[in-house]
């Protein structure tokens, strides 16, 4: 490895999709309930209760260990964690220590160099979420704090990987495939608040390792680590150390922030959970069917569907985007496959992201009948834009949202055709005709750089004619009329 | 089914309650009508639970412990809540905070512990049964003490869901009573799986004790015998072998090395575990609150000072102190060694012999404030941690006495022949009528 580069390491906390809490049968459904409803006696941690563990968790962590490629341990087990902390009702957390479910697999991932690159995962364990604190006022000066513990219980799974990712990028297309793939084995809902927490590990090689806690959105890790390698490098730049320590990543200000010594003084003092037997799971794996992960997915997508790579690596990565095309070109395969995949992967995620929403808004149904009048030339693609982001804003504003047909009616969108629509009436003007004609006479200086052999007057020229057609012109239609008018007129 | 009310107010001359209860109902059913006092460290729905400790005061349970609610099944009458070493910490019941219980037998002696609160309930006539839990000796020692039958089930044959734990590794909830009869038949009740104990198992009790033990083998471990046994103690209980001998037994001596380091692993493995199990009491939601205007860490420091006993206190710091990085191997994992070899000594010995038996206690029941040092109480217990280490069950039935105080026969058997410990013992009774 090159001298200043950068080496990351991340531990990735995912809430596992249960019904029920880890060790209780409580609800997990809690986000839209008042604090403190969605407990028992057992996730209050009250003296003399005692944990029996949710075999659906366990199953899900199988899962992504068989997903992640990790060897599933002949005997794994819980620990407790102990430390003092007013979210932590039992004053311990039960997690897995020593023996964890699984260990040593990879998740590969498309590297900062070209291809793909294999991200080794460490250990892969489940754990207990402890309760949430909430300041009033804030943490240091606020004069009382209250506890939540609706989400004391609920399962996480965490996910280790060893320091293998050499840039910000990559830790944030590593943790994007891990979702992904998490999302594709059913056992996550990334839309859920709170239900990732990464740690990041980043060093600059040769200098000592940093740990940043409490990233707690894709984003946020990108950010975190780009911050924390400025800093970082600027220290070594001024010839000081870069000290061993715990930061905490601050999402709103964007910065990290040294954690107060006292923190990182922890010994969590882990013995075996005594309430717990040990877990036998070995055969249990073996019987885990797993469905199709994204690479698989992928693959299929550019055979099945001619997607091009990165298009089939863009809808591919997310389960509910690749879903979304799947129902799109479900009609009819073989005439909207191409026209879908540009359309979702250079079109609608960009006006999607734009307005921070989630693909869940989109109709495929609705989409699909979209494409048609596009496919079928009814609309260009310029009002096909138009049309798609009348649809969003509508879903955005929460108004009533019309149908892509209505809209183009509405706003007047159909395409302004050299074909006469309703020629049984009478003689029709051709309007893109009548618009080449207005344009060359009220551009004449243009039409005579044309004649001296100027390119640029023609592509002007072209543009004069579609702004005067408001974009319902197909360009290649223009283009030849045109010239054929222009032929004309010499 | 009607359930009926009574009104239990004892005078209680001996502290074995820390609470009874005005308003008793019962049923009809196994033990319909028959009282039945709970330690209080057992949890008790809307009855103030403890574990004689300042740091629980106030707290009730808004649960009932498995056993309890199969107490209720059964009609039995929940009369109260006994006295015991405070988290069951201790070997007199001097231990609580709430002050001592005394012996029925000799009050200027204490009853043993820790269920010494219903050790004493039932020597002191007022209840026919109770439940204790034994970690160390905490059922067999109090049993002992005071003249009565105390049962120390295998491990993971009594649901533990609602004691509020001290070392669950270790520790059963277990009947103790009058008679071996009695004992069994709170076993029968109490005894089997609970889906919200992960470590209980299906064995259910259904046993009516057996007097006939001709032909059953019975080792006798030298080391019951040896140094730091009351001469006197053991010859009582060499006297009440020789009866079970007379009925049919005959006897094999044997040996239990482990049991050198079996008290050393037991006070490890068990301030381990009590210092985890202990750590959720921070005044925050039970106990005496904390000086509100104190940072939390200090508030807990302080909660915790003042309402923890002395020697809850310090079992919670050797315990943290055991568990801290750089001594985990030092301590805990040689002492799950050591647990592990004494399990194997029994194992061994089971394979010649059918129980083994011995003294319950080295001695008769302590005059109050006699044992003054730590040290000397844990000695105490030599002759009954190696049940709880090994899992295995084991009983205390009354075999005569020495200085004027009452002496116990201790008869431990095979892991869930716990059938077999009640007929040995029952067999002696029956034998001495």
């Amino acid at each position: 490895m090159a001298e200043g580069q950068v080496i990351v390491g991340l531990e990735v906390h995912c809430q596992l999709d249960t019904k029920s809490k880890l060790f209780c049968g409580c609800s997990t459904d809690y986000r839209a309930d008042g604090p403190n409803t969605h407990v028992c006696p057992v996730c209050l941690g009250l003296p003399g209760t005692m944990p029996v563990l949710n075999k659906r968790a366990i199953e899900y962590a199988m899962r992504v260990a068989k997903a992640l490629n990790c060897t599933v341990l002949q005997e794994s087990e819980f620990s407790r964690k102990n430390y003092f902390y007013p979210d932590l009702d039992k004053a311990y957390q039960i997690t897995q220590y020593d023996k964890p479910l699984a260990e040593g697999g990879y998740l590969e991932i498309e590297g900062d160099e070209s291809g793909e690159k294999r991200i080794r995962i460490t250990r892969v364990h489940v754990e207990e979420d402890p309760g949430r604190l909430v300041h009033m006022g804030n943490a240091e000066r606020g004069k009382y704090s209250l506890v939540d513990y609706n989400r004391a219980g609920i399962p996480l799974i965490e996910i280790v990987s060893e320091p293998d990712m050499r840039s910000p990028k990559e830790a944030r297309k590593f943790l994007n495939k891990l979702r992904a793939t998490l999302e594709y084995l059913s056992v996550f809902d990334s839309e859920k608040e709170g239900s990732l927490r990464v740690d990041a590990n980043i060093s600059i090689l040769g200098s000592e390792r940093v740990e940043v806690k409490n990233i707690t959105s894709y984003k946020g890790v990108e950010k975190a680590l780009t911050f924390e390698i400025t800093r970082q490098k600027s220290l070594l730049r001024r010839g000081q150390k870069v000290e061993r320590e715990t930061r905490h990543f601050l999402e709103a200000r964007g910065v990290t922030q040294s954690s107060r010594s006292k923190e990182q003084e922890h010994d969590y003092r882990y013995f075996p959970e005594p309430d717990l037997r040990p877990l036998h799971v070995k055969s249990w794996v073996e019987g885990i069917v797993l469905p199709e992960l994204p690479d698989a997915r992928r693959e299929r997508f550019i055979v099945q569907y001619g997607c091009s790579l990165n298009h089939a690596r863009t809808l591919t990565g997310d389960l509910r985007l690749a879903n979304f095309y799947e129902q799109v070109v479900r009609p009819d395969p073989a005439g909207l496959a191409t026209l879908a995949d540009t359309w979702i992967s250079d079109t609608l995620i960009g006006e999607l992201n734009y307005r921070n929403m989630s693909i869940d808004a989109v109709d495929p149904a609705t989409f699909t009948g979209l494409l048609g009048l596009i496919r079928e030339g009814v609309i260009t693609d310029t009002s096909g834009i138009e049309v798609l982001r009348v649809m969003l804003d509508q879903h955005l504003n929460n108004q009533a949202c019309e149908k892509p047909f209505a809209i183009v009616d509405r706003l007047n969108l159909r395409k302004v055709s050299s074909a006469p629509a309703g020629s049984e009436t009478g003689p029709v003007i051709n309007p893109v005709l009548q618009s080449i004609a207005e344009v060359l006479a009220s551009q004449p200086g243009a039409v005579e750089d044309f004649r001296k052999g100027k390119k640029g007057a023609f592509n002007f020229l072209v543009g004069q004619v579609m702004k005067k057609t408001r974009g319902c012109a197909d360009p290649a239609e223009v283009n030849r009329m045109l010239a054929e008018e222009l032929k004309k007129e010499a | 089914m009607g359930d009926n009310e009574c009104c239990f107010e004892p005078e209680d001359r001996y502290h074995a309650f820390l609470t009874t209860c005005k308003k008793v109902t019962h049923g009809s059913g196994k033990l319909g009508g028959i009282a039945v006092a709970v330690k209080d460290n057992i949890s008790t729905q809307g009855i103030e639970t403890t574990c004689a400790s300042k740091i629980l005061k106030g707290y009730i349970p808004p649960y009932d412990a498995h056993v309890v609610q199969l107490l209720k099944a059964s009609g039995a009458a929940i009369v109260g809540k006994t006295n015991m070493d405070e988290f069951g910490m201790g070997t007199t019941t001097e231990n609580s905070a709430f002050g001592p219980t005394l012996n029925p037998c000799d009050t200027g002696r204490v009853p043993g512990g820790s269920s010494g609160g219903s050790a004493g309930a039932i020597a002191g006539g007022m209840v026919r049964m109770a439940l204790g839990t034994d970690t160390g000796g905490s059922i067999r020692c109090p049993a002992s003490f005071c003249g009565i039958v105390g049962l120390k089930p295998t491990y993971g044959r009594v649901s533990r869901y609602g004691l509020i734990a001290y070392a669950n590794s270790l520790e059963q909830i277990g009947p103790m009573g009058r008679t071996v009869d009695d004992v069994s038949a709170l076993m029968q009740v109490i005894a089997g799986y609970d889906r919200h104990d992960s470590t209980s198992y299906d064995r259910p009790y259904t046993h009516t004790p057996c007097a006939d033990i001709k032909g059953v083998r019975i080792g006798i471990p030298q080391e019951y015998f040896g140094s730091g046994v009351n001469p006197e103690v053991a010859a009582v209980v060499n006297k009440a072998v020789g009866r079970l001998e007379e009925l049919g037994a005959t006897t094999v001596p044997c040996s239990i090395p482990s049991m050198e380091y079996a008290l050393a692993a037991y006070y490890v493995i068990c301030t381990c575990e009590a210092s985890s199990n202990l750590a959720r009491f921070d005044g925050v939601r039970y106990g005496p609150a904390a000086d509100s205007k104190k940072s939390w860490h200090e508030a807990y420091q302080e909660v915790r000072r003042a309402n923890f006993g002395t020697e809850v206190r310090r079992r919670i710091m050797l315990g943290t102190f055991a568990l801290s990085s750089g001594y985990y191997g030092k301590y805990y994992a040689k002492a799950q060694v050591a647990r592990e070899n004494v399990k194997k000594d029994f194992t061994r010995i089971f394979a010649d012999v059918d129980v083994i038996a011995g003294p319950t206690m080295p001695t008769v029941a302590f005059r109050l404030g006699e044992k003054s040092d730590p040290l000397s109480m844990y000695l105490t217990d030599i002759l009954t941690v190696p049940v709880n280490l090994a899992g295995i069950p084991a009983i205390s039935v009354p075999c005569g006495k020495a200085e004027g105080m009452p002496v116990g026969l201790q008869i431990m058997g095979r892991p869930w022949e716990d059938e077999r410990v009640i007929d040995v013992a029952y067999a002696y009774e029956q034998g001495c009528l």
